[in-house]
């Protein structure tokens, strides 16, 4: 008994230290190529880099997704419209149902037809709450990247709550699978809007603590600023969204600018920018923006309208032929689906344009002449969801 | 009352950017002449052009320098022929899609086409711009006897790895990129996957029940061999209207 424990601990140790592995190759004349990946734990998953170095620092950089794709813009062509987002659920897992909001809200463009208020409302405060639940985790995980373990655990100990929330709502803690064309598949329950202001209060005492533990670090402060500096320009022409565009001091925001089928207009809150587009600004614009999806979710709770939470829809769903894109401002940033209907029951193409891809294709021109200890902090800081690289 | 003022902000805010997406497709057309063979806007929504193949570069050239849309959104292809297998169900009830004809002509969406492949980009404006977030729709036919277009890489870096992508996924090269490889498929990967001539093999082997032939309810008299259609016993509900 114990011999087979104790196999089994050895084969555990094996796995950690293959996840953690960093493969070094040599080369003769022209320095050296570090091989960062596919499983490092900097890279949430299996995404490559492969540096070339000059002494410590970078000469240039190479990133090799591709080690998750999935395929689902061609899967998406065998699929109904409501079976599809149980697809793009697991394209950014972490905030899962903001997902299923841009794709909805084409299909629901090209149907004509608009959710009940309560439906969007409801729809605004998930879609937040994913947001929460998304980047809680990053600012949790932002210390273990430095060597600080403790933020980690304050993440996962308030980011529960906030799954508690969604799954009450959608029965599902990380795939909800529960936007549907035309409204949502359910109500809230009973007593969820007190206990979600709750978990709200619990997430801004979160986001106090992680501000005075680590933004006022001098050592996070030291490793962040000045380091992996976007410019504006740049950030554009590379199709940077979300925070990191934000970071570089472009005050766009798809919430405010976007016009789409959610709520956010009808609430009072700020876009935060920072000028500096440094590995401190984009972790300082997330700290912000997690502040004001909390505030955002309290006055939607406050102001839900009733009334149903379905419009009328046909049984069976059928896009009427034509092309459509929705975009949305994702934890990540933008995130679309350019949906191509000839009528069917399901999509004909979709293209979905995620927030993770455009924004990594800028580190190869980033990792340029940087150190090495930095590549980490600077992926950390522009955060990626592999899925959503790789979809 | 507050339906009634958002609806009346909604109807200006729409006429309102529907005269600046006209706006825009004037400066392209007037930039570019003759290369504009075909333009569509939905009022509110979206606008979409289509160049010839020659004045790819210059459009999106014309719309980041002169028109301001700095913001590189996406750029990808599609493949408009329709697919051999229609959705790979058993079904024909709610296949849902029209039977596979190759001598059909090929029917392209939004401002028209003539080629099987299309390349799309699309691009938009970002504050400071005076009207934030308006955006356009490049579209290019591409001939299947010659599949290459200019890269734009020149223009917005993010194009990059979208040309990489569209490159694998449908076969089409861009001249200027400076390095073509795989993006996402290993590098001996043969066919370009998201072609609707590539078989999706998972569906081939063992084909989708569709929603209306799925098996039996209990109770029902069985027929044929259950095994084989566990997927869609979550659908079986849908079978018995």
């Amino acid at each position: 008994m114990t011999a087979i424990t104790e196999r089994q601990q050895l084969a555990y140790v094996d796995a950690q230290a293959a996840d953690a592995r960093v493969n070094v190759e040599v080369e003769t004349d022209e320095g050296m190529v570090l091989n960062i990946g596919p499983q490092h734990p900097a890279t949430h998953g299996t995404l490559r880099i492969t540096a070339k170095l000059d002494g410590e620092q970078v000469v240039w950089a190479d990133v090799v997704p591709g080690y998750m794709h999935r395929g689902y813009e061609k899967l998406t062509e065998v699929r109904t419209y409501p079976q599809v987002t149980t697809l793009i659920n697991r394209i950014d897992w972490l905030g899962s149902f903001a997902n299923e909001v841009p794709f909805i809200l084409a299909a629901e463009q090209l149907m004509e037809i608009e959710a009940p208020p309560r439906a969007q409302a409801i729809r605004t405060i998930l879609f937040e709450m994913a947001r929460l639940a998304n980047i809680v985790l990053f600012l949790g995980d932002l210390g273990v990247q430095l060597g600080a373990v403790t933020p980690a655990f304050f993440a996962f100990r308030d980011r529960e709550h906030v799954l508690d929330q969604i799954e009450s709502v959608t029965g599902g803690r990380f795939h909800p699978n529960f936007d549907r064309i035309g409204g949502l598949k359910d109500d809230l329950p009973k007593g969820w809007l007190a206990d979600t202001k709750a978990v709200m209060s619990r997430i801004r005492g979160f986001c106090d603590e992680i501000e005075t533990l680590l933004f006022g670090n001098e050592i996070f402060e030291a490793r962040t600023r000045g380091v992996g500096v976007i410019p504006a320009e740049v950030a554009l022409s590379y199709g940077l969204s979300g925070a990191n565009l934000r970071a570089s001091g472009v005050d766009w925001d798809l919430r405010r600018d976007g016009g789409t089928g959610l709520l956010h207009d009808q609430v009072d809150w700020k876009v935060w920018t920072h000028p500096d587009g440094d590995s401190f600004a984009r972790c300082w614009v997330r700290l912000q923006e997690t502040r004001e999806a909390t505030l955002m979710i309290d006055q939607l709770c406050d102001g839900l309208p009733g009334g149903p939470i379905m419009a009328k829809v046909p049984r069976i769903i059928k896009v009427p032929a034509g092309e459509a894109y929705v975009e949305t401002e994702n934890p990540l940033g933008a995130m679309g689906y350019y949906i191509v209907s000839k009528g069917d029951l399901g999509p004909f193409r979709v293209k979905i344009r995620s927030a993770s891809f455009s924004n990594i294709s800028v580190v190869p021109w980033l990792l340029k002449g940087v150190y090495v200890p930095d590549i980490i902090t600077i992926l950390a800081s522009l955060y990626f969801i592999l899925g959503d690289i790789d979809r | 009352m507050a339906d009634a003022s958002d609806t009346a902000e909604g109807t200006v805010a729409e006429a309102e950017t529907d005269e600046a997406r006209q706006h825009v497709l004037d400066d392209l057309t007037g930039a570019l002449g003759d290369a504009v063979v075909g333009s569509h806007i939905v009022p509110g929504r979206g606008l979409w052009v289509r160049v010839t193949r020659d004045a790819w570069v210059t459009a999106a050239e014309v719309a980041k320098l002169r028109l301001g849309f700095t913001f590189f959104d996406f750029l990808s292809g599609i493949d408009w022929m329709p697919s051999p297998w229609g959705r790979y169900e058993d079904s024909t009830v709610d296949d849902g899609v029209t039977p596979f004809d190759p001598t059909a002509l090929v029917e392209t969406g939004l401002a028209g086409g003539d080629t099987r492949f299309q390349v799309m980009c699309r691009l938009a404006s970002v504050r400071p711009h005076p009207a934030p977030h308006l955006n356009v729709v490049l579209k290019v036919d591409v001939p299947d006897d010659d599949l290459r277009l200019d890269s734009l890489v020149r223009l917005y870096g993010g194009a990059n790895w979208h040309e990489r992508e569209c490159w694998e996924m449908f076969g089409i090269t861009f001249d200027g990129h400076p390095g073509l490889r795989h993006l996402y498929l290993p590098g001996e990967f043969e066919g370009h996957p998201l072609r609707k001539d590539f078989p999706l093999l998972a569906r081939l082997v063992k084909p989708w029940p569709g929603i209306v032939d799925v098996e039996p309810m209990p109770g029902e008299a069985a027929s044929g061999d259950t095994g084989d259609n566990g997927d869609g016993a979550g659908d079986a509900e849908g079978g018995d209207t």
